[in-house]
C-alpha cells in the first residue's frame, strides 16, 4: 500500500485560475518532481477553501498550514522548505482570519485553522471505538477508577456542580444540581437512563460520541450511577441508530469482561449494570418522560409534571435522565477538576459544546469548540464560510424546537446566558447555515411540517395547533394568505406555548413567531404582492387543492375580533 | 403517521406462509429480549425486520406469549396496536419489497432535498405513503436520520444515500430488483 505523508490542496475557482492557479499547481506538482516526493506527497485541486482574500491558496495538510496568495514562482522553495525541508514558510502565509475576543483562546497559529477544543469528542476518530484496550490506553476508565477509590459519591456530585456543567441537551440545566435531586430522593431502587434518542433535526453529536467512544458513554453512565446510588442504567438509542446501538453493546460486553461492569468494580462495593434500549422512530421520545414511557413498553406520550422523573420516573422509582453529551463531560471533570473545565468556556456556561454545522456552507460536519465563541466566527473558521455565491440570510439553531437567528445576530457570543438574554435558543447544538435561496415562509412550514408529524396527540393545543399553523403556511406559499395571519400565527405560537403539554407543543410555534419577528416584509411580500422573493414557494393554489379544513377556517375566524 | 386498524385481508399465498413463520419469529424475537415489559418495543422491532410489518396475527401472538398477570405484565391487543402504531419505524401494513425512507427535515430541505422528492415522486409515479402497483416500491417520508452533513439523504431498506441529486435518483433506484 501506497503511503502518502503530506497532502497539498491548491485552489482552483475562476479568481485563483485567472491569477494563476493553474500554473501554480502545475509548478508544485513539477517540483514535488525534482524533489522525488511524488509518491509520498499528494496533490490535488480543491474548488473553494472558503476564502477569497488570499487567492491562489494552497494548503498542507496533516499541518492544517494555509499559504496565500501564492504565484507559480514560489512553488519551488515552498516545495523545498515546506515539504523536502519541514519548515512553515511564514512569508507565503495567509493572513489569520479575523476572530473576537471570544476566540482568542483557542490555539490560534497564524495563517493555520485555530485548533478545536475537543473534551468530549478527544478520542472520537483517534482510537479503535471496539476495542476497551485502546480505550483504557488512552485515560478510559482513569474517572471511574479515581471516582471509586478516592472519592465518595457525594465528592462526586460537588466537583460536577462546582465545574458548573450544564445540561447539553437543550435546556442547560445544571447537571450536578439534579444529580443531587435523585441522590437524595428517597426510593429505592434508583436508575439511571441515559437520553440517546438524538431527533432534533439537524442534530448527529450523539451519534458520533457514540459511534467514535462509545466506552466513554458507558464509563459515564458508571459513574454518575455511583454518585445516585443506582444499580441499574439503560442508553435509550433512538432506533435509526443502527452502528451506535452495535458499539454500544459491544462496549458494555467489553467492560462486563474487564470487570467495569457488573459486580465490585474495581473491588469496591459499587456493582453496576447497563441495558442498550433501541427506540421505534419517535422524535417526542426526547423528551423524558416520554422516554420513559417508552421504555416500559408504551405510547412515547409524556407524563405529566410533577412528579418529576428525579423522584417518580423509570418504573415509579427515582431516576436520573441525562443527554449523551451532558454526561460525556463528566470523566474529564473527574479526572481533571472541576478548576480545569472551568478554563474552557465563559464564566456561565463553562466547558465546550459539540456543534453539527450544515447547509450553505462549505465545510458541514461536526465541531466542538468553547462556549462562547460567535456563529460568524463559526460559519467563517468551521465551516469555511459560504458556498461560493452564498450570502447568509439566517440561521436556524438547535434543530427543530431551537430558534431562527438573522444576520443582526450573528456576533452573540455562543453561550446559553447570552442566548438567553438575547431571546433565542442554543438547544441541542444543530447550526443550520441558510442563504437567500431559503424561503421563510417555506423554512417554517417544513419546521412545521415536522411538528404537525412528530406530534404525539395526547394534548389539544399541540396536535390542532400544529395542524392550523402548517395549514396557514401552505396557504401563504399558494398565495392565498392574509394580513391578519401575520398577527393570528403569533399569537398561537404563545397560545401553544401557554397551554401545550410538553416541550415539543410548547416550542413548535417558535418559527412562526421568529418569521414574523424578523422577516415580515419577506412575509408581507408573499401576502401582499404575491411573490416569493426568494423564488421558492409557488404562489398558486395545487390543481384540484381542498379548500382550507373547516375547523383552521373556525379557528381563524375565531382568532379574528368581532366586527 | 397512524395506520388505521384494517384487519390483513387473506389474499396472498406470501402473507400466508408468514403466518405461519409468526409464532417462530416471535419465539425467537423473545428468547433474545426477554418477557418484560421493556421488551416489547425490541420484540416488534425484530417481528417488522423479518416481515417488513407487524401483521394482527403477530401482536396477538406477543399478547399471548408476553401477558403475565403474575408479573404485573398486563398487555393486550389493542393496547399493543396502539403502541405498535404510534413509532415511525413499525408498519401495520404491509409494504413494498423495498422502502424509501426520505428525509424531510430541515436541513435536507434547505439543500436541495424538494427537488429530490419530486424526482422520487415522477420516477416511481406514487406519493408519500404509497406503494407501486407491481409491490416493488414503497416511498415514506421520515423525519431526521442524523445524517444532515450530507443531505440530501435517502435510505432505500437499509442503505444510506447521501448527497443526492434528482440526476441521481434513477440510477439509485436501477440497483435493486
Amino acid at each position: 500500500m501506497k503511503t502518502i505523508r503530506s497532502m497539498i490542496l491548491v485552489s482552483e475557482d475562476e479568481k485563483s485560475n485567472r491569477l494563476g492557479g493553474r500554473e501554480l499547481f502545475q509548478s508544485l506538482q513539477a517540483a514535488l518532481q525534482e524533489f522525488d516526493l511524488q509518491e509520498e506527497v499528494a496533490i490535488s485541486t480543491i474548488t473553494d477553501l472558503g476564502r477569497q482574500d488570499a487567492l491562489p491558496m494552497v494548503v498542507v495538510y496533516p499541518d492544517a498550514v494555509i499559504y496565500g496568495p501564492v504565484t507559480p514562482a514560489d512553488a519551488h522553495f515552498l516545495v523545498e522548505e515546506h515539504l523536502y525541508k519541514g519548515r512553515i514558510v511564514e512569508r507565503l502565509l495567509a493572513p489569520a482570519p479575523e476572530t473576537s475576543d471570544n476566540a482568542s483562546w483557542l490555539s490560534a497559529r497564524k495563517g493555520a485553522l485555530p485548533a478545536e477544543q475537543r473534551i468530549v469528542l478527544q478520542r472520537a476518530g483517534r482510537i479503535d471505538p471496539e476495542s476497551i484496550d485502546e480505550y483504557i490506553v488512552n485515560d478510559g476508565y482513569a474517572a471511574l477508577g479515581k471516582a471509586l477509590t478516592e472519592m465518595s459519591p457525594a465528592d462526586v456530585i460537588a466537583e460536577v456542580e462546582k465545574a458548573g456543567l450544564q445540561g447539553r441537551g437543550g435546556a442547560g440545566f445544571p447537571v450536578g444540581r439534579k444529580w443531587g435531586f435523585v441522590a437524595g430522593a428517597p426510593g429505592n431502587p434508583k436508575y439511571i437512563v441515559c437520553n440517546a434518542d438524538e431527533s432534533e433535526p439537524g442534530t448527529f453529536k450523539d451519534r458520533l460520541i457514540m459511534e467514535g467512544d462509545p466506552f466513554a458513554l458507558v464509563e459515564a453512565i458508571t459513574l454518575a450511577g455511583y454518585a445516585i446510588g443506582a444499580q441499574e442504567g439503560y442508553i435509550y438509542i433512538r432506533g435509526e441508530y443502527g452502528l451506535a446501538y452495535q458499539r454500544l453493546k459491544n462496549a458494555i460486553e467489553q467492560a462486563h469482561a474487564y470487570g467495569m461492569l457488573g459486580k465490585n468494580i474495581f473491588n469496591s462495593q459499587f456493582s453496576f449494570d447497563l441495558h442498550v434500549h433501541a427506540g421505534a422512530g419517535a422524535y417526542i421520545c426526547g423528551e423524558e418522560t416520554a422516554l420513559l414511557e417508552s421504555l416500559e413498553g408504551k405510547r412515547g406520550e409524556p407524563r405529566s409534571r410533577p412528579p418529576y422523573p428525579t423522584t417518580h420516573g423509570l418504573w415509579g422509582k427515582p431516576t436520573l435522565v441525562n443527554n449523551v453529551e451532558s454526561l460525556a463531560n463528566v470523566p474529564p471533570i473527574i479526572r481533571n477538576g472541576a478548576r480545569w473545565y472551568r478554563t474552557y468556556g465563559t464564566p456561565s456556561s463553562p466547558g465546550t459544546k459539540v456543534y453539527t454545522i450544515m447547509g450553505q456552507i462549505n465545510t458541514p460536519g461536526v465541531i466542538e469548540v468553547p462556549m462562547g465563541i460567535t456563529l460568524r466566527e463559526v460559519i467563517a473558521i468551521y465551516g469555511h464560510g459560504m458556498k461560493p455565491g452564498s450570502t447568509f440570510k439566517l440561521a436556524q439553531t438547535g434543530g427543530s424546537s431551537g430558534s431562527i437567528i438573522p444576520a443582526a445576530l450573528q456576533d452573540i457570543p455562543m453561550d446559553f446566558e447570552s442566548f438567553r438574554k438575547a431571546g433565542v435558543s442554543l438547544g441541542s447544538g444543530a447550526l443550520l447555515i441558510c442563504d437567500q435561496t431559503t424561503c421563510i415562509v417555506d423554512l417554517a412550514k417544513v419546521l412545521l411540517q415536522f411538528f404537525r408529524f412528530e406530534s404525539c396527540g395526547k394534548c389539544t393545543p399541540c396536535r390542532i395547533g400544529t395542524q392550523w399553523a402548517y395549514e396557514t403556511l401552505v396557504h401563504i406559499t399558494q398565495g392565498q394568505g392574509q394580513l391578519s395571519d401575520l398577527d393570528s400565527l403569533p399569537k398561537l405560537a404563545s397560545q401553544m406555548e401557554m397551554i401545550s403539554h410538553c416541550g415539543l407543543g410548547q416550542t413548535a410555534g417558535v418559527p412562526m413567531r421568529d418569521m414574523v419577528k424578523n422577516f415580515r416584509a419577506e412575509v408581507e411580500a408573499h401576502i401582499v404582492q404575491g411573490t416569493c422573493p426568494a423564488g421558492v414557494c409557488p404562489m398558486k393554489a395545487p390543481k384540484g387543492a381542498a379548500k382550507k379544513s373547516k375547523r383552521a377556517a373556525e379557528h381563524q375566524a375565531a382568532q379574528q375580533p368581532a366586527g | 403517521m397512524a395506520d388505521t386498524l384494517a384487519p390483513e385481508t387473506p389474499q396472498a399465498t406470501k402473507d400466508q406462509l408468514e403466518n405461519r413463520d409468526i409464532p417462530k419469529i416471535v419465539d425467537a424475537a423473545i428468547k433474545k429480549h426477554g418477557r418484560g415489559k421493556d421488551a416489547l418495543i425490541p420484540i416488534f422491532s425484530e417481528i417488522n425486520a423479518a416481515l417488513g410489518y407487524i401483521p394482527a396475527q403477530a401482536i396477538t401472538e406477543v399478547r399471548r406469549q408476553v401477558h403475565d398477570p403474575a408479573n404485573q405484565v398486563l398487555v393486550s391487543d389493542n393496547k399493543l396496536f396502539s403502541m405498535v402504531s404510534f413509532y415511525h419505524m413499525f408498519s401495520t401494513k404491509p409494504r413494498g419489497r423495498h422502502v424509501i425512507k426520505f428525509c424531510e427535515s430541515a436541513p435536507c430541505h434547505v439543500v436541495g432535498g424538494r427537488q429530490v422528492w419530486q424526482a422520487l415522486c415522477d420516477e416511481l409515479k406514487i406519493q408519500n405513503g404509497e406503494t407501486t402497483p407491481d409491490n416493488k416500491w414503497s416511498l415514506v417520508t421520515t423525519s431526521c436520520l442524523g445524517i444532515c452533513s450530507v443531505g440530501p439523504v435517502i435510505l432505500v431498506d437499509d442503505d444510506v444515500y447521501g448527497n443526492v441529486t434528482p440526476a441521481d435518483v434513477a440510477q439509485i433506484l436501477a440497483k435493486y430488483d
